[in-house]
């Protein structure tokens, strides 16, 4: 009758975890909002699934490691983050940076197309008025998926970084081995491309 | 002084997001954005896309009916 006692205390600890907000129930609220991140990072539906599974999975198992001091959600995350930075690195290394010529030559022309010899704009961006009521219409969402998705691979993999991951310039350059010009550069090329897309298919139209 | 061109000013603004501008480099900014509609735009159209990034990320698919 000893044991008996002993599991209720057992029992009594882990309702105490579940109580921080670790119980699979708890964590799975949170599973669309981790599948975004890790799709729009790294572009690839199965990849996507599997680091979010991981991560759903290691927060249930390590529950008792949720000191509670911040949120649930943001516990989530931050594992994520490093199952996502251990895939970045294994996509960068099957297509680094600074080689697949042709893709990057491709990418440099971005820029090129948009100013005139003399750095001036070919057409000026337009006036999106107040972009913010874009925000609530489901069908600008979709059209951000597919701007998002058109970026060129290597170019949307430092804005991720950068801006669903918000890692600082020299993280980026650490992860990736390339230096902060580089990535200024890259950075610079994948902000116009999203807004020459937004401009074209969402704000040039309303 | 040099006033930076349309696509120098675009790469600045971008930079704006991601290190700080040598005091030069805003001076120079700043010239440009006063007399350019065009790359005042732009300024607005990236604070409004890294803001919308984070918004697709915490937007709820299934709002209450």
């Amino acid at each position: 009758m000893c044991n008996g006692g002993s599991n209720a205390m057992a029992d009594n600890n882990s309702s105490r975890a579940d109580a921080l907000g670790v119980s699979p129930g708890e964590v799975e609220q949170f599973r669309g909002y981790l599948m975004r991140y890790a799709l729009l990072q790294l572009r690839d539906q199965t990849s996507a699934e599997d680091v979010v599974q991981e991560t759903l999975l290691a927060a249930v198992e390590g529950g008792d490691r949720f000191s509670g001091k911040s949120t649930v959600k943001t516990w989530l995350t931050g594992i994520l983050k490093h199952k996502i930075i251990d895939q970045v690195r294994r996509q960068s290394r099957e297509q680094p940076l600074l080689q697949g010529e042709d893709d990057e030559r491709s990418e440099a022309d971005v820029i090129d197309g948009l100013f005139k010899a003399d750095g001036h704009w070919q057409n000026f961006p337009a006036n999106w008025g107040d972009p913010g009521n874009a925000l609530e219409n489901k069908r600008f969402w979709e059209t951000f998926e597919t701007c998002a998705r058109l970026m060129p691979v290597k170019t949307a993999r430092v804005f991720m970084m950068r801006e669903v991951m918000e890692l600082s310039t020299e993280e980026i350059c650490k992860e990736l081995d390339i230096t902060a010009t580089n990535c200024w550069v890259m950075l610079h090329r994948a902000r116009l491309s999203l807004r020459e897309c937004l401009e074209t298919k969402w704000f040039g139209r309303v | 002084m040099h006033i930076p061109t349309c696509r120098e000013t675009s790469a600045l603004l971008s930079q704006t997001q991601d290190r700080k501008l040598t005091l030069f480099e805003r001076v120079g900014l700043r010239l440009h954005l006063v007399v350019c509609t065009g790359c005042r735009q732009l300024e607005r159209q990236l604070a409004f896309m890294r803001s919308a990034v984070k918004r697709y990320l915490e937007r709820d698919d299934h709002p209450p009916r």
